[in-house]
């Protein structure tokens, strides 16, 4: 297969890359940039006049409910959201029934991904058995039936011993640990920011501490063990200055930072909108500045979906009764242009957040356009709008708090390995 | 409050009793001015008006209670509605059926309103938000957020001894980190315009931000009564002796209960209320709850014309009789 994209503006700022470029793909490859190849004859010519082709988009989180969630989603409908957002790897946490902490079950996820054939799906294995924080997962045979790295979820250790050797056997075998940062004695099933929106609503509150404390109680441990140390969805200010610190001096960490965390604080909560009960908790516009900040000075390198598709029934209770988390894979990119469009962030900064850098954290030669490399590519079209509406979602889970935004953006064509996977036509 | 306010309708009636938050200093008045009328009811010799004739209330209680489902309760029968009572926390939800399908089982037994308590805050916003168009909800307490008739009840009760909220001082005492009475007495006092509104509480009971509530903290129980008109102590749940917000009662009662020494530092004739259950000997003395200044009975009375005023209002009765007597 020979296709050609022509007439575009090519955008990957890792490769200081911004100009008109055509793209020629022969099978899975790009061989060649500008100059048509001889003898090159398309197939496909995709015209992109008008529109800007980056690096499929790299999400370091998010949710396909594969194995044992499918009433909330499945492969097929969430890699289906991701390719219209531009999206072609995608980094899956092992908390799955049953959790990632057998190589049969990493099988089961590369079996599922191949036959789909939508993205390159990258599962993270379980830094313990069944994610209880006690014994230590197969951490070694987990890398070798092809865990990039290795996390407990959303499930906090409160044994400091067994993180403490987590850590170094991590380490032991060159595995980068996901750290999601929460004490969860202190958060005490709290669902919402502690401040005047949860004492006004009388929702149980997590206080920002529950994310310091164990951003820092992980970080003494990473400076010791020496392990590789990847913090997820920071959500407060003091958590972002925190590893803005450890940088300083010398600690090897990176952070990410959810989507939903940049654009909503908890006054979206307003009457108990249960498509923001998210974790981490949306905080203050302080904090949300916070983040915001980071990524200027790239404390944060990488914006992920944390994307959590849920069934219906699983938002509508009480709010304190609804499941966390945000259905989000499928607006990833014109969200991350809204920040560019209100001058939050540069287009140049914006990229890189969704690509080349948590392709880096994760350790895979993706989130670039380079000669050689797969044709994993995601064109848009900057000045088409992106009008979220749960009645068009793809996902399989129709609970954004992003209902009614007005975007632009829109991806029109998505190419994993040479392959047009998703087109607007 | 943002987004649209749901418990008024297109007309600006009240349609939903949810919060005192979002409701008007006029909507309050209007409350209390009804419950005057309604308050006379149980002195005639037969202790009905035929308001909500042929209407049904349901009383769904996802949590038990016994003062605030009996006063709704004569507060329907005064008004001569159907009421069923359904305690559902011992059944539809412990066999597994979700709140959603347990509303619109009650829906199709054609009741008009439903009474909520509820556990979870926000309870009672997410069920009228589900119910169908020609239902009412009238909020008996959600989780910690809050408990509006009480609220009123007890505006009702200093309004009957105390001229002018606006030369109020209130002091809201104890656990107002879980109360839902706290929540709703502050908004009723700021929006009925007291002079001043304190709680006072040790810092494990205070939640953050309060005071953008707009209330000033204490945590020294006789300087916080100082020069103040109204005390409302709130009931101490034992269970919150046994996690680390508190030593023990002995320590509580010695630091926040409310004796006949600590009222000396209150005005003369300060009322004391008490949403009760009453805890005697952990937040209050016997002394001070049976005591002249004491007026914890007055407000369960209170309580049932309150809930007359407020179920004949969702129900849009009110309105319409005004009209008619305008009409002649």
């Amino acid at each position: 297969m020979h296709i050609s994209i022509e007439n575009g503006r090519l955008l990957d700022p890792s490769n200081n890359f911004d100009q008109k470029q055509d793209i020629f793909i022969v099978d899975s490859k790009i061989v060649s940039f500008k100059k048509k190849p001889d003898g090159f004859k398309p197939d496909i010519v995709v015209d992109a006049k008008n529109k800007i082709v980056l690096p499929g988009l790299v999400d370091l989180c998010a949710r396909l409910r594969e194995p044992g969630l499918e009433k909330k989603g499945n492969f097929s409908s969430e890699l289906y959201a991701a390719n219209s957002s531009g999206i072609t790897s995608v980094s899956v946490p092992p908390d799955t029934t049953p959790v990632i902490d057998t190589p049969a079950v990493v099988e089961f996820m590369h079996q599922r991904a191949r036959e789909i054939n939508r993205a390159n799906v990258y599962p993270l294995g379980a830094l313990t058995q069944k994610l209880k924080g006690e014994q230590l997962a197969e951490m070694y045979l987990l890398k070798e039936a092809g865990c990039v790295g290795i996390s407990n979820a959303l499930n906090a250790i409160e044994n400091t011993e067994v993180l403490r050797r987590a850590f170094e056997y991590a380490n032991s075998c060159d595995l980068t640990i996901f750290i999601y940062p929460e004490d969860q004695k202190i958060t005490n099933n709290g669902v919402a920011h502690e401040g005047a929106i949860s004492t006004r609503l009388g929702l149980p509150a997590i206080p920002e501490t529950a994310e310091t404390i164990a951003i820092s109680r992980a970080l003494l441990l990473i400076e010791q063990t020496n392990v590789r140390a990847h913090f997820c969805h920071l959500s407060s200010a003091r958590g972002v200055q925190l590893i803005r610190e450890a940088r300083k001096q010398g600690i090897q960490v990176t952070a990410d930072v959810s989507i939903c965390n940049l654009h909503l604080t908890d006054m979206d909560i307003a009457d108990y909108d249960s498509n923001c009960h998210v974790k981490p908790p949306l905080r203050s516009e302080r904090d949300r500045m916070g983040l915001i900040e980071g990524i200027h000075d790239q404390t944060i390198s990488a914006v992920c979906s944390d994307h959590q598709p849920h069934e219906a029934n699983a938002k509508s209770a009480p709010f304190s009764l609804t499941e966390p988390g945000a259905s989000t894979i499928e607006h990833l990119l014109p969200l991350m242009l809204h920040l560019v469009n209100r001058k939050e962030i540069t287009l140049n900064q914006a990229i890189p957040l969704i690509t080349s850098e948590p392709a880096k954290i994760l350790g895979i030669s993706k989130g670039a356009i380079e000669k050689n490399r797969n044709a994993d590519l995601c064109i848009y079209d900057p000045k088409s709008n992106v009008n979220i509406n749960i009645n068009n979602m793809l996902s399989a889970g129709k609970n954004t708090p992003f209902n009614g935004w007005e975007l632009q953006g829109k991806v029109t064509h998505t190419l994993l390995n040479g392959e047009v996977v998703f087109s607007l036509d | 409050m943002t987004g649209n306010n749901i418990q008024l309708d297109k007309n600006g009636n009240l349609k939903h009793f949810l919060s005192i938050e979002g409701l008007s200093q006029p909507l309050l008045h209007t409350i209390l001015n009804y419950a005057v009328s309604f308050s006379t009811v149980d002195k005639r010799p037969v202790k009905k008006v035929p308001l909500l004739r042929g209407k049904t209330i349901a009383n769904l209680f996802f949590e038990p209670s016994t003062r605030t489902r009996t006063t709704f309760e004569l507060a329907a029968k005064r008004l001569s509605a159907d009421i069923l009572n359904l305690n559902i926390s011992t059944s539809a939800t412990t066999k597994g059926e979700i709140l959603s399908d347990t509303l619109r089982t009650l829906e199709a037994m054609h009741c008009d309103m439903f009474v909520v308590r509820h556990s979870n805050s926000g309870a009672a916003h997410y069920i009228a938000s589900q119910v169908a168009p020609h239902i009412s909800v009238i909020n008996a307490g959600d989780g910690r957020h809050e408990h509006p008739t009480q609220a009123m009840l007890d505006m009702f009760t200093i309004k009957q001894h105390k001229k002018d909220f606006a030369k109020l001082s209130v002091a809201i005492v104890g656990d107002i980190l879980h109360s839902r009475v706290a929540r709703s007495e502050i908004h009723a006092l700021n929006m009925l315009g007291a002079n001043e509104v304190r709680i006072i509480a040790p810092h494990t009971l205070i939640p953050k931000d309060i005071e953008k509530l707009g209330v000033h903290i204490y945590d020294d129980m006789n300087r916080g009564l100082q020069d103040v008109d109204v005390v409302v102590m709130l009931r101490l749940q034992r269970e919150r002796m046994r996690g680390a917000l508190l030593p023990s009662e002995n320590e509580y009662f010695k630091r926040f209960g409310l004796t006949n020494e600590r009222l000396k530092n209150t005005k003369k004739d300060a009322i004391v209320m008490h949403p009760g259950p009453i805890n005697r000997g952990v937040e209050i003395d016997s002394d001070v709850a049976d005591g002249k200044h004491s007026v914890i009975l007055q407000q369960v009375s209170h309580g049932i014309a309150i809930r007359m005023a407020i179920m004949a209002m969702v129900m849009g009765q009110i309105n319409k009789n005004e009209n008619m007597e305008k009409k002649k």
